[in-house]
């Protein structure tokens, strides 16, 4: 790679008691495109996020983010919030949180809170609605426009977030991450219980937050429909280890990851439907007795 | 019927046999028996020499006979008799009225009359709306939409109702009926409906349980009594003041309790009302301890006092107006005081919930894990809450010290509390007009109906019971997004 990486995690370890949850994992995330971190169940991906999005403290290890403005940031140094506030590092969630009983516009507001809240002179002009607060209100509300108009439901945008059906939450939840300007997006499993048609959606989403807005994107996930589709770089954890890395047509193909998906034996008897799922060319022949 | 699906299962015309029935309605009136023996069939009275025991059994009987009665009916009301339930009971309970306000026909237990009387009403209306609800069992007429219904169109309304609501509030002192006793309950509601609002911030917005709310309210009586009768301050100094030390306790408070949530930072507030209080009972050299501080200073009209006699070189607000001299005056002067603090209450709390820190209280109410993800430092976000919080109580403590002209710890009980918890929660939470509706029927209606003053607690309870069944989110819990992008009646973008 010539440019620096927009992320580089080195030697990541966490240990819980006796644990071993991540060991030694290090890897880089470019800019402008789209890094999955693969791996059975267990294999510590969520933990990576955690560590990098300041919900764990990691045991060792060093976390470097790069910005375009070229002002680095050591996460593993930086405490909860201060990483989305400061480095600009967005995430969202397994299990969908977003805020159920605020209408969709809300949520997307809210995470533009620390630009309003300067905007609104930590209050004070707010109450008496100065015309700087106004206007950087305006803004924020046509920003949310601008992402609604983007996922299509901007006629929805008054209702209550945890009314909307279960696609448009998680792309929600997506854009609600984008609503704070990152410059690394961390997405967990953001296709997890979408349909077909739905997870289509989100590939062209991410595609078009990678392509239109120009950041690095870090994304978790089990459905090989949309990770071989849109990675751009893989990762493969299991166990806490790196196992493998590099391009999907890379990764696809490697031993070590094939065994880790589908146990020692994968010579004898590799299911057809198994190996349609990971992508790789069935190796029982169809036709074997 | 052709209405759509689930919606028209509502009549509950369930199908039961009459034994079954009785066989119901006859347990209800044994258990009723069991709870009601001790309660109802005994009596101690004390007596010069010694306590004796009095059996109360007809009262007992009675009551047993009415719950077999009532529940007999109500359980035939379901099962398709509603409309000559409906009827009989009506005309009962309208002649049972005309009886008990002619005194035609004496009643040998008045209370136990309009007991009866309250009994029979509920049957009557009750069978009435499940008959009414039969008939026009088509379409929208299901009773949590029609609840939902009512608590949208009375928030809307809320929006353009409430300067008539606010005008009304401001002429009432020059009403007919205003004498000297209904000032009294308005400047009570008006308190609690500050403290109501206040609440609401920590409780409705925020979502924070918050046990100990009196500490606050507490604080800002103590501040302005010492400081005026120490210091000399006036009123209107002292009210910063009082908002000010006010506010430094909840965050003194918040501090420590940050990381808990739920049940058990209900618990620690109220622990921390409790020290409070523990503190003012015991630290006599600051607060004189249990015998309170007297002689506060009343507040004064610009510098003119509500004397009937002033001291030389002052004149009284009755002098330089060219009044003839009435307590009212000053009642009048304090209720327009706590109006004003009401409504700067009301107004700063219905902005900042619509500014960005508003948000972030509901946010993190919702979800404290999604905040800290993006970027919102929920330690700040909840110490603003606790202060603004505070601070109003601060103010509202200010005002009940100048008011009463005399506090003690006694005024600052867990009580206190609870009922300004009641009011947030039985309004529904977050709503402000709700605080109103809730200051006004329990604070005003106990002082209404001081004549049943012995009935008091038990019209509360029956009272809370009734919304947790009815409605367990609140009389007027109901949610309008802090902006819209979308016109509210229907999908046309703005």
């Amino acid at each position: 790679m010539t440019a620096p990486p927009l992320l580089r995690v080195e030697h990541l370890t966490m240990r819980f008691g006796g644990l071993l949850a991540v060991d030694d994992v290090s890897f880089d995330a470019a800019d402008r495109q789209i890094t999955a971190i693969i791996g059975p169940n267990g294999a510590g991906k969520t933990t990576v996020f955690n560590c990098l999005t300041g919900f764990y403290k990691p045991t060792v290890g060093r976390l470097a983010l790069g910005s375009p403005e070229g002002v680095g940031h050591f996460l593993e140094r930086m405490d909860g919030f201060r990483i989305a506030q400061h480095a600009r590092v967005a995430r969202t969630f397994q299990n969908i949180r977003l805020f159920p009983r605020m209408s969709a516009l809300e949520n997307l507001l809210v995470a533009q809170h620390n630009r309003l809240m300067r905007a609104s002179g930590y209050t004070a002009f707010g109450l008496f609605g100065l015309p700087v607060y106004r206007h950087a209100q305006d803004l924020a509300v046509e920003r949310a426009r601008y992402w609604l108009d983007r996922i299509g439901i901007t006629a929805r945008a008054d209702d209550n977030a945890g009314t909307l059906p279960y696609g448009d939450q998680r792309r929600l939840e997506v854009v609600r991450a984008m609503c704070t300007e990152p410059v690394l997006l961390c997405l967990d499993e953001p296709a997890a219980g979408l349909n077909n048609r739905e997870s289509g959606e989100l590939n062209e989403l991410l595609l078009f937050i990678r392509d239109e807005h120009k950041i690095g994107v870090l994304l978790i996930e089990h459905d090989m429909n949309v990770v071989m589709k849109i990675s751009d770089y893989i990762v493969v954890l299991d166990h806490g280890r790196r196992i493998s890395a590099g391009t999907p047509e890379e990764v696809r193909n490697d031993p070590a990851v094939i065994r880790a998906y589908l146990g020692e034996e994968v010579d004898e008897a590799l299911p057809a439907e198994v190996a349609g799922d990971l992508g790789v060319p069935a190796t029982a022949p169809q036709g074997h007795p | 019927m052709s209405a759509p699906g689930i919606a028209v299962a509502a009549p509950a015309r369930v199908e039961r046999p009459l034994a079954h029935i009785f066989k119901d309605a006859a347990i209800t009136a044994a258990i009723t028996f069991a709870l009601a023996l001790p309660l109802v069939g005994f009596q101690t009275v004390d007596q010069t020499t010694m306590i004796v025991l009095r059996t109360r059994f007809p009262q007992l009987f009675y009551a047993v006979a009415v719950i077999f009665v009532g529940r007999l009916l109500m359980l035939l009301t379901n099962a398709g008799f509603a409309r000559p339930i409906a009827a009989v009971t009506g005309i009962m309970s309208v002649l049972w009225l005309a009886n008990n306000m002619t005194g035609a026909v004496a009643v040998p237990d008045p209370v136990l009359g309009w007991l009866t009387w309250c009994a029979v009403t509920v049957v009557a209306l009750r069978a009435a709306l499940v008959s009414r609800r039969a008939q026009v069992a088509d379409a929208a007429y299901v009773r949590s939409d029609f609840g939902e219904h009512v608590v949208v169109m009375v928030n809307r309304l809320g929006g353009w109702l409430s300067p008539f609501v606010a005008a009304f509030a401001v002429a009432l002192p020059f009403l007919p009926f205003a004498d000297q006793r209904t000032m009294d309950i308005g400047i009570a509601i008006l308190t609690y409906v500050m403290l109501g609002w206040g609440l609401n911030v920590v409780v409705g917005l925020a979502g924070l349980l918050d046990l100990g709310y009196v500490a606050f309210y507490a604080v800002g009586a103590y501040t302005y009594a010492l400081l005026s009768t120490k210091f000399g301050f006036n009123f209107w100094e002292a009210l910063p003041l009082a908002g000010g030390m006010a506010a430094s306790f909840g965050i003194m408070l918040g501090f420590p309790v940050l990381r808990l949530r739920g049940d058990y930072l209900a618990i620690v507030t109220l622990g921390f009302g409790e020290m409070i209080r523990l503190i003012l009972l015991n630290w006599s050299d600051l607060s004189n301890g249990a015998r309170g501080i007297g002689d506060i200073p009343r507040p004064s009209f610009f510098g003119m006092p509500f004397t009937p006699a002033p001291p030389e070189g002052v004149v009284s607000f009755h002098q330089y107006f060219g009044l003839d001299f009435a307590p009212i005056q000053r009642v009048i002067y304090l209720y327009y005081i706590i109006l004003l603090l009401a409504l700067v209450t009301n107004f700063f709390t219905l902005r900042i919930r619509k500014l960005p820190i508003g948000r972030a209280w509901e946010a993190l109410r919702e979800d404290e894990v999604a905040c800290r993800a993006l970027g919102i430092n929920p330690t700040n976000t909840k110490l603003t809450a606790f202060a603004i919080g505070a601070t109003f109580a601060g103010f509202a403590g200010s005002f009940f010290a100048t008011r009463q002209g005399f506090i003690s710890p006694e005024s600052f009980n867990f009580l206190e509390s609870a009922i300004i918890l009641s009011i947030v929660v039985l309004g529904g939470m977050g709503s402000q007009i709700g605080v109103v509706v809730a200051a006004i029927v329990l604070i005003g209606g106990p002082e209404w109906f001081r004549d049943l003053s012995a009935y008091r607690m038990l019209a509360f309870g029956a009272l809370m019971v009734a919304i947790m069944v009815w409605r367990p989110q609140g009389l007027l819990a109901h949610r309008e997004p802090t902006v819209r992008l979308n016109d509210p009646k229907g999908a046309k973008p703005s």
